[in-house]
């Protein structure tokens, strides 16, 4: 894709509090729409192998399905066991309608 | 001798999160981690799942770096054994006769495994799964093809026999129950991962107890109590724990299936306390004692009770939370109801939630592959809600509302 934004979205299709799973190529992320912001992370839990777009999203915690560890999605930050290693963020762009997020 | 040491017995999960805790409340007194396995303090549930199945390295599982503890100035006592605790003056009496003074004794001793008492069960295939070198044991004695039986379809029971047969071993679960989990789930529940097992290939067999078991060159016979048997390379008995409290019950510490404390993890000497696997502890959401053999207990009790020791006020007060992980089903169970009158399920069949209700209040729940349920319904739990059974059977009801309007 151009300059390294890929699509992974559509804002008209999000509502507050949700979160979407994407692929970009073979990385999966997670996209958020909190407070009226959209937030993007990698989509797998740093401790096991389970997806962060399956969990709980309580403000701007995400509750990872498997094992309850959390994250702020904002920062990325793993908030504790069994959770220790942060999960990558993302920028977000919007084009129109279309999320964009840019890998590293 | 006056001290301000606090000496932690017991060196696994609950006692290395007792001694970091101490030191994030800011307790600057020396900490002494005294434990009779020769690794750092580390976490038990990969024991019968990844490092089992060689996909971990064992440092994985330590719940600290090993270099952690020297830097936060907490003493490790590795491969030491506590043999008895003097109230009077104390202090710790170690193997060979040290003593260790103590301002605070906490008690982290956690359980071994329940034993069977059966002909034949000293025989070298016969195998418990408890601890680090249990499982590099078991890792280094099962190849693809080789028999396995399971007594005991309790949660190790099951992990242990997935495991096994993803490593390509030919497993047989023998449980004297009629459905496996009995102790952890419904049975509706068991029999879903009765027949998750089925499908893997586990040769299940549920209301049969075991007889005998008779070694031989090629093999063990393991004799049922209806007669019949099966042939085995390895068998591992996994039958549940028994809690360490020889120590507390010598010093004549109230014990009943566990030490007995209270919310702030308190026994009846103001200078010891207990956590962890070990500890019948007063649960205030519960409203009476229990003993929960669970890594959250394990992480978050241990906080608590360090924050207490460190001179604050608030009480371990968390809805009884576990997991398991069998093949790629993620099992949660929420609550330890003693009483369910109303089960209320939502989801499809293979990804669905049990919500457990007495008269009308959510007690418990239970999530299979549907993990996202579960915050909800511990937020259900602990304020003990009264909800529309009609709402909570609507899956297009989101849990979270339901907990807004409880």
């Amino acid at each position: 894709m151009a300059d390294g934004w890929h699509k992974v979205a559509q804002r008209s299709k999000l509502a507050e509090g949700d979160i979407v799973g994407a692929s970009i190529g073979d990385k999966q992320v997670a996209v958020y729409l909190i407070g009226g912001e959209i937030y993007a992370t990698d989509n797998i839990c740093t401790h096991a192998y389970a997806c962060l777009s399956d969990g709980y999203l309580e403000g701007d915690i995400i509750e990872c399905p498997l094992h309850a560890g959390r994250f702020e999605v904002k920062t990325g930050k793993a908030l504790g066991a069994p959770v220790t290693q942060d999960i990558a963020v993302y920028p977000v762009k919007l084009e129109g309608d279309d999320v964009m997020v840019k890998l590293a | 001798m006056t001290t301000d040491a606090i000496v932690i017995v017991g060196a696994g999960h609950a006692g290395g999160r007792t001694a970091e805790a101490l030191r994030a409340a800011g307790v600057t007194a020396p900490i002494h981690l005294i434990g009779e396995e020769r690794y750092p303090p580390y976490e038990r549930p990969p024991l019968s799942k990844e490092l089992l199945t060689g996909k971990i390295a064992i440092e994985k599982t330590f719940i600290q770096p090993e270099a952690f503890w020297a830097e936060q100035a907490i003493t490790l006592h590795l491969g030491m054994r506590v043999e008895a605790i003097d109230r009077e003056r104390r202090l710790v009496r170690l193997a060979g006769g040290a003593t260790l003074d103590y301002a605070t004794l906490v008690l982290a001793t956690g359980g071994r495994p329940r034993r069977l008492a059966l002909p034949g069960v000293e025989s070298p295939r016969v195998r418990y799964l408890r601890d680090i070198e249990d499982t590099r044991a078991l890792q280094a004695a099962i190849a693809p093809g080789t028999r396995v039986t399971v007594i005991g379809a309790g949660v190790i029971g099951l992990e242990v026999a997935a495991s096994a047969r993803i490593l390509g071993a030919a497993v047989t679960v023998l449980e004297v129950a009629p459905a496996p989990l009995g102790r952890v789930v419904e049975r509706a529940v068991g029999d879903w991962f009765l027949a998750l097992h089925r499908r893997h290939g586990i040769d299940m067999r549920m209301g049969v107890g075991v007889q005998a078991i008779r070694d031989g060159a090629g093999g063990a016979t393991v004799a049922l109590a209806d007669g019949g048997v099966v042939e085995a390379d390895l068998i591992v008995i996994g039958v549940g724990i028994v809690p360490n409290t020889e120590l507390a019950r010598d010093a004549g510490l109230e014990v009943d299936d566990g030490i007995v404390v209270d919310q702030f993890g308190r026994t009846a000497d103001p200078a010891i306390y207990a956590v962890g696997d070990v500890a019948r502890s007063f649960h205030p959401l519960l409203g009476r004692h229990a003993r929960l053999e669970a890594w959250r207990n394990a992480d978050n009790q241990p906080r608590a009770v360090a924050r207490v020791i460190a001179g604050g006020s608030e009480p371990y007060a968390e809805v009884p939370w576990m997991w398991s992980d069998q093949f790629d089903v993620n099992l949660q169970v929420a609550g330890l109801p003693r009483v369910v009158d109303r089960t209320i399920r939502r989801g499809t069949d293979d990804k669905f939630t049990v919500i457990q209700l007495a008269e009308g209040i959510v007690v418990g729940g239970i999530t299979v592959n549907q993990g996202r349920d579960m915050r909800p319904i511990q937020q259900l739990i602990a304020k003990a809600a009264r909800v529309d059974a009609e709402r909570l059977a609507d899956a297009a009801v989101p849990l979270a509302q339901i907990v807004k309007g409880a």
